[in-house]
């Protein structure tokens, strides 16, 4: 008998009990793949934030001398980009702009998408009918052809691809929010606080948000790479940040015309997008799982 | 499902036109003076105010919608600012060239998705299960422009076996039925084929996963069914499953190839949309956005058809 099972048989088992997110954590701990992902996902957001200590260069110091260093360069260890500016610097400077394009719409969707979609199941009836017809005529447009029109329309800049994406992001959030939320309204829970005397807006907080939250994260955390992508993608065409900015999309727009002279150098920008969306997918992927969550 | 067709098709209706006010509300909600294309900064007045009222311009919003849609209706999108041709020819053609690429993407990915998610979802956690699983992923992350740039650095720059840009020999943007513009689709296509085969796989596995785990897969194989035959029936419940991916993607792709296109220099709508919003062509640009959605809607409704039709548990009328 060792000292590990004498213990707990003293001590009862409900103290130990880690409660619902305790257990989400400890299943996630135990997926290498997820972790993996999230710990290149923690250095990328940590070299971001702290960009200006990390990097080993100024990211806007241009030199005709430098131009298109390759790969390996003494001093420039990614070389450098086609008006010599250090690859390095410029990449860890780029993912703090990539990274907002990527979380900032899905969390803006996530709120916006959760409001609509929670309100609609919830109330039903008209209310219902008005929130998601509208939201049908969204899913007419590809989501790539619709990010490209509003920010083509409103014209390049970091706002305006933000606007875009969020509007883009907006109607899958909420079909799912809806969908959620009108499964869990008829389960016998919900109806047993109403008989027990609740009114709508504490049934909706805390039995109906604590319930459909968790779904409504997991989905829109799948939708991050989406979002770099686009993201980057609107920058790729001339319709995001815009130049000298650092950022991988507008980074890879810039370098195109370098595939010739330089091609690693060239990629690098796209890699890191790459990177760093399937991590973002991988990790998504895991979280599901660890939470059981079924859409 | 007559009925039920009747019902989706006449639903099709508010849906059109919803989208095509979305489609012109989105193009006159842009800042900046349409004439300012045409006209020179230094124009007189009087001769802007003439280009304006050739081009509608100079009537209310709500009168220049309605005159737009009703026009749309008969297939007049009206004129291009920047070359002065009808709108609709522009986008037909452009919207040909497109469908070339994303109908042999889709066809690519949709092969190759359903094997990699056939063998992956049958060998459930074996080291199969897990290469196309990651191959999946990588399918459904990667930035595709880059992508497209990897492959012209790997296949134009450093092999030189096909070329990097264009539609065509010499710079044609004419599409020919030959070997030799055969050769420009092939990497755009190619580029454009792992979203939806990384889409498709996933979907595969789920579905072939789900559909092994029911008791009449047992059954069939307690009977003394060979594996092949089991095989056949899995196929008959996971179809109509893919085939529904398999008609989104395609959707996705019309209006979702502009990037790739931009890396390519494919003459299609992605080029298209790209020289209308730089060139503040709006007859253009709301004419362009209107097809590609009006052909999703569409593609769409065929998807809901063609699955209520092949399956009918799920007719939902």
């Amino acid at each position: 008998m060792t000292a590990a099972s004498a213990l707990s048989e003293t001590t009862p088992p409900i103290a130990s009990s880690p409660g619902y997110w305790g257990g989400v954590f400890r299943r996630l701990r135990r997926d290498p793949v997820a972790m993996t992902c999230a710990f290149i996902l923690l250095l990328i957001i940590l070299a971001a934030i702290f960009a200006p200590y990390v990097a080993p260069a100024d990211p806007y110091k241009a030199s005709m001398l430098r131009r298109l260093r390759p790969v390996g360069t003494p001093g420039f260890p990614l070389g450098a980009d086609e008006l010599g500016r250090d690859m390095l610097s410029r990449l860890i400077f780029g993912a703090r702009l990539s990274l907002f394009m990527g979380l900032a719409p899905v969390f803006l969707a996530f709120v916006i998408g959760t409001t609509l979609g929670v309100t609609a199941g919830f109330i039903g009836g008209r209310l219902n009918m008005a929130i998601m017809r509208t939201i049908d005529i969204f899913y007419a447009f590809p989501s790539v052809l619709l990010a490209i029109a509003i920010s083509g329309a409103l014209g390049a800049g970091l706002t305006n691809s933000l606007v875009a994406l969020t509007v883009v992001f907006v109607p899958p959030v909420t079909r799912v929010a809806e969908s959620v939320t009108t499964q869990i309204r008829s389960l016998d829970f919900v109806e047993a606080a109403r008989a027990s005397g609740a009114g709508a807006l504490s049934i909706m907080r805390v039995h109906v948000l604590g319930n459909v939250l968790g779904p409504i994260f997991v989905y829109s955390t799948s939708l991050v790479s989406l979002a770099m992508i686009l993201g980057s993608g609107l920058s790729f065409l001339g319709l995001g940040v815009k130049p000298p900015e650092p950022e991988w999309g507008l980074m890879l727009n810039t370098l195109r015309t370098a595939i010739y002279v330089n091609p690693m150098v060239a990629a690098l920008p796209g890699a890191c997008i790459f990177v760093v969306s399937i991590c973002f997918n991988l990790l998504s992927d895991g979280l599901r799982s660890a939470m059981d969550v079924k859409l | 499902m007559l009925f039920y067709a009747l019902k989706r098709l006449i639903y099709v209706i508010p849906i059109a036109v919803a989208v095509g006010f979305v489609c012109f509300g989105l193009v006159h909600l842009a800042p900046g003076d349409p004439m300012s294309s045409i006209a020179p900064p230094d124009a007189p007045a009087a001769v802007i105010a003439e280009l304006r009222a050739i081009y509608g311009f100079d009537q209310p919003l709500p009168v220049q919608f309605v005159k737009w849609l009703g026009r749309a209706a008969t297939g007049d999108l009206g004129r291009s600012i920047a070359t002065g041709r009808p709108v609709t020819d522009e986008v037909l053609k452009a919207v040909g060239n497109t469908l070339i690429l994303a109908v042999g993407a889709t066809l690519v990915g949709f092969t190759l998705g359903c094997l990699f998610g056939g063998v992956a979802g049958y060998f459930q956690g074996s080291w199969v299960d897990k290469l196309a699983s990651s191959l999946a992923v990588a399918g459904v992350s990667v930035p595709h422009y880059w992508l497209g740039m990897v492959l012209v650095i790997i296949f134009s720059v450093q092999l030189n076996w096909l070329p990097a840009m264009g539609a065509g020999p010499g710079g044609s943007g004419e599409w020919a039925w030959d070997l030799e513009h055969l050769k420009y689709v092939l990497l755009p296509a190619l580029t454009l084929s792992v979203i939806p085969m990384g889409f498709v796989t996933r979907t595969v596995r789920a579905v072939i996963a789900e559909i092994l785990n029911h008791e009449f897969v047992a059954a069939l194989r307690a009977k003394g069914l060979t594996d092949l035959g089991v095989f056949r029936h899995i196929v008959k419940n996971a179809a109509p499953t893919a085939l529904a991916v398999m008609g989104l993607q395609l959707g996705y792709l019309l209006g979702g190839s502009i990037l790739v296109e931009t890396v390519f220099s494919w003459p299609g709508t992605g080029f298209l949309l790209n020289a209308a919003i730089f060139q503040r062509d709006l007859p253009l640009l709301q004419g362009a956005i209107l097809v590609l959605a009006l052909f999703f809607v569409m593609l769409n409704l065929i998807v809901d058809l063609a699955q209520t039709a092949i399956d009918p548990r799920i007719r939902r009328a």
